[in-house]
């Protein structure tokens, strides 16, 4: 749809807005049709249920937070009338808690007000044990929501909070209404499939349409604050097919306006877009492509246990030496250059932006070193005494499941790196699971990256907003996803090590800026020393939109459909 | 005996050859898939290159001297990855067709000669045809792939769990054939004379109802070919089928897909070999029907 519709514009207008007061026209909804490609296609609409961006993002439409960040890293009010701060009050003298003040007179999008209940009633629902909440670690500390008058809340923290906009901010905890979700407490949460995927929002749109793993349609919300947004009346987000596909269609057919990760390699995609119907927006934010260690014992054998810490430690993936093997036998720009191209670093840390948060201490990883691999391996005991090019030590071979999601480019690296592993006598095997069943978060399918039935897995994560304590709070003992939380959580690794967690806890109680600074890269170190994660690339995020698009603004801080109710159809392709 | 003709007789074996040869596609089909089992077999050390050596330096390029169907993405050599990508599909697709052909046949054989079998097989043919296909596999892959990734090694694992799924969903169609021809046989003068004569069930079977029913199967287990390899693409592209280091071609065909622009010869070698295949096995099912129908009428000498 991205046909100019002419003299159709004023009337479609017309339509969507017949209860309003009038307006001229080509205001709301002016713009007719967008059209988005999720090709990891969203399978709930509920940040709070949901672990990843395909889910959360496309809820952004919908549901709004307080405050999030713009194409900057600035922290802009949303919801919120401003940003609490120290100087304007907002926050209090120790640090230990913060009021936000909502916008006057924001209505949901059936009609109702918005209140500081809501809020109130937001932070309960994801703080009850049993809910499942994704975004716990969001609103660790908080000891106490209050809502102080209709339009105030304060958020109580149990230390002083440095940083105390975690809970509430940013794309991944947006405000839920209490009237939809009051029944969805606690262990209901998962059960109420008409509220989680179609919840109502203050956002610019609502959804018409929910078909899991498909199709989301969206319309403009009449009641948006802003009566002259959002500039398109419908939305559909679709979902499924892969990101090549999806490519395909905004920069060569031109079906779709916009593309989301297009992780493509990049002699493909420059290709493609020298099509001429769209272009490639790229930005860097925080995302990492990353090897995920299984430090528990995965084997088919333990049943009920594997890849939990009942079921004891990897045979050999806790084993410093093989750890660093595996890590400096990649020459990670080859990596970076192959499959991401200008939207690739290599990197040795899991923690690679904001600047002040980069460590360099890991970075000896950059360099490519087969001999010192195999020298590693060697004095740690591990060789190959059957001649078989496999290193074996105490009965143990060095074979590895490494799984990662269908895409072309991860398979591109995961070929690379089953070579030089080989090189290095590290036996890989490979496997690859659709995406949608591998980032879907089923509990019953044994193919997800949180049960993480492999010994490695790569996946790109990455954190939103500029603060990484949320982030970094993923490693924590209490985030390794278990049967018992159903398997929720970011630890996959399954790292548990009660100085890395003292470490968290007292970030969570500094308030300088340049000590918060040293205390996340001495925990990324921990993270890289012990070998829990292996960093690949710094990856910028890539997606295409169409020609005929105005307004988009590329954010790797915040959901990128952040500033959606800005979108416009030009008139003339740009 | 159904052969008997009024030609003085001709050695049954001679007489198979021979009418295979007034088959002209038959024979150049022959001819092709020879080549093809070949190449596959010999290939690799007539062509020593390691599909998956990795060479960054020579990736997507042409052919050349070096590498005469050109390199992929990472450098690897496309006619080692061809040969070695040859052996995996044609293996999965000879031994899934025939799995498929043997039971279907089981089942059909059974169904038209038993009566009292007859409905209670073709209604499992029937559950069998209405199952989605793709969803079941995925399911039987989810379920049994540890395990027998565990008993077998990875490889092999995934191999038998391949042929089996496929062959165990693919052997309705050969099973609804064989059952007719059957049941149209089993009215016919020479079967009844068979009975008369006290043929037991068996050399009924090998002597009368096979031979005769011999064509429909042969003809269904030429499309069965075509039908695994296809389908052991479509699995490996769904991330259940081989890991993408096993090259087979219907993997190498759907990642040339995504390179189609900057090396169309991705996709024209392994699609080629694809269709060579099913195309010379089509034909070669053509012909020996043809030579083995005994109802053939074609004069040997004139």
């Amino acid at each position: 749809m991205t046909g100019n519709q002419g003299g159709m514009r004023c009337l479609t207008g017309g339509i969507v807005l017949s209860m309003l007061p009038a307006l001229a026209c080509a205001e709301q909804g002016a713009s007719g049709h967008l059209n988005i490609l999720y090709w990891q296609a969203p399978t709930i609409l509920n940040p709070y249920l949901s672990s990843g961006p395909k889910d959360i993002e496309p809820a952004s439409l919908v549901l709004e937070p307080l405050a999030r960040y713009d194409e900057t890293g600035t922290l802009t009010p949303w919801l919120a009338a401003d940003i609490p701060t120290l100087e304007n009050g907002g926050i209090s003298e120790g640090l230990t808690s913060i009021t936000w003040t909502l916008r006057p007179g924001l209505t949901w999008s059936d009609g109702t007000n918005v209140t500081a209940q809501d809020v109130v009633f937001t932070a309960k629902y994801c703080m009850t044990p049993d809910g499942g909440c994704q975004q716990a670690t969001k609103f660790s500390d908080v000891t106490s929501v209050e809502a102080l008058d209709d339009l105030t809340v304060r958020l109580t923290f149990a230390a002083p909070k440095p940083f105390p906009y975690g809970p509430l901010v940013g794309v991944e905890t947006p405000i839920l209404q209490k009237a939809q979700f009051e029944g969805c407490i606690g262990a209901n949460a998962q059960s109420c499939t008409a509220q989680n995927t179609a919840p109502i929002g203050t956002g610019p749109f609502r959804v018409t349409e929910f078909r899991a793993g498909d199709v989301v349609t969206f319309e403009a919300n009449p009641q948006y604050r802003d009566p002259d947004k959002p500039g398109f009346a419908t939305v559909t987000i679709k979902g499924g097919g892969d990101a090549i596909g999806a490519a395909r269609t905004v920069l060569e057919t031109g079906e779709m306006d916009y593309a989301w990760n297009l992780q493509v390699d990049p002699a493909i995609l420059d290709k493609m877009a020298a099509g001429g119907t769209g272009q490639i927006i790229r930005s860097f934010g925080t995302p990492v492509e990353r090897l995920m260690i299984n430090r528990t014992d995965p084997s088919p054998s333990l049943g009920d246990l594997r890849s939990t810490r009942d079921g004891g430690a990897h045979p050999f993936l806790t084993d410093p030496a093989v750890l660093g093997a595996l890590s400096i036998a990649i020459d990670r720009s080859v990596v970076a250059e192959l499959g991401y191209g200008a939207a690739g670093k290599p990197t040795c840390d899991i923690l690679p932006a904001p600047a002040i948060y980069a460590s360099s201490a890991n970075d000896a990883c950059l360099t490519q070193d087969l001999d010192r691999a195999r020298q590693m391996l060697e004095d740690a005991g591990w060789v190959d005494s059957d001649g078989d090019g496999v290193r074996e030590k105490d009965g143990g071979r060095l074979s590895v499941l490494f799984q990662t999601s269908t895409n072309p480019v991860r398979q591109d690296t995961q070929a690379l790196l089953k070579s030089w592993w080989a090189e290095i006598g590290i036996e890989t095997e490979l496997r690859q699971i659709d995406p949608s069943v591998f980032f879907g978060g089923d509990p019953g399918s044994p193919d997800t990256f949180q049960k993480f039935y492999a010994d490695i897995q790569m996946f790109t994560n990455f954190f939103p907003g500029t603060d990484p304590e949320a982030y970094l709070n993923n490693w924590t003992c209490k985030s390794i996803p278990t049967p018992a939380n159903n398997w929720l959580g970011f630890n996959i690794p399954r790292y548990c090590d009660p100085e890395y967690d003292a470490l968290a806890a007292q970030l969570a109680q500094t308030a300088d800026l340049k000590d918060r600074a040293a205390l996340a890269r001495r925990m990324n170190d921990m993270l890289m020393q012990a070998g829990a994660l292996i960093p690949l690339v710094h990856r910028g995020d890539v997606s295409a939109i169409s020609n005929t698009l105005q307004g988009v603004k590329m954010n790797s801080w915040d959901s990128e459909l952040w500033n959606i109710a800005d979108w416009t159809r030009a008139d003339e392709p740009r | 005996m159904t052969e008997r003709t009024l030609h003085p007789p001709v050695p049954r074996r001679t007489a198979f050859w021979h009418r295979f040869g007034t088959h002209r596609g038959a024979v150049a089909g022959m001819v092709i898939f020879a080549l093809i089992i070949l190449a596959v077999l010999v290939g690799p050390w007539v062509w020593p290159l390691d599909p998956a050596q990795i060479d960054i330096a020579a990736k997507t390029q042409g052919p050349s001297s070096a590498h005469p169907l050109g390199t992929d993405q990472l450098g690897r050599d496309l006619l080692a990855g061809l040969l070695a990508g040859g052996r995996v599909s044609l293996l999965v697709g000879l031994v899934a067709m025939g799995l498929a052909v043997g039971l279907g046949t089981l089942v059909g054989v059974t169904a038209g000669l038993l009566r009292r079998w007859d409905a209670p097989l073709m209604r499992l043919t029937d559950l069998f045809l209405s199952l989605p296909l793709l969803p079941l596999l995925m399911v039987a892959i989810m379920l049994w792939r540890d395990s027998l990734r565990a008993q077998f090694g990875p490889e092999t694992g995934i191999f038998i769990l391949i042929v089996g799924a496929i062959g165990l969903t693919s052997w309705m169609q050969t099973a609804r054939i064989v059952r007719g021809e059957v049941l149209s046989l089993r009215e016919r003068e020479f079967v009844i004379a068979a009975t008369a004569l006290g043929t037991r069930p068996f050399a009924m079977i090998r002597r009368h109802i096979l031979p005769n029913v011999l064509g429909p199967i042969l003809v269904s287990a030429t499309l069965g070919v075509g039908h695994a390899i296809l389908t052991e693409s479509a699995l490996s592209f769904l991330g259940l089928g081989f890991p993408s280091d096993v090259p087979s071609w219907g993997r190498m065909l759907f990642d040339g897909t995504h390179y189609m622009t900057l090396t169309p010869a991705r996709v024209v070698w392994p699609g080629l070999a694809i269709s060579l295949t099913v195309l010379s096995v089509n034909y070669i099912g053509d012909g020996l029907r043809d030579a083995l129908d005994p109802r053939w009428t074609r004069p040997v000498r004139r």
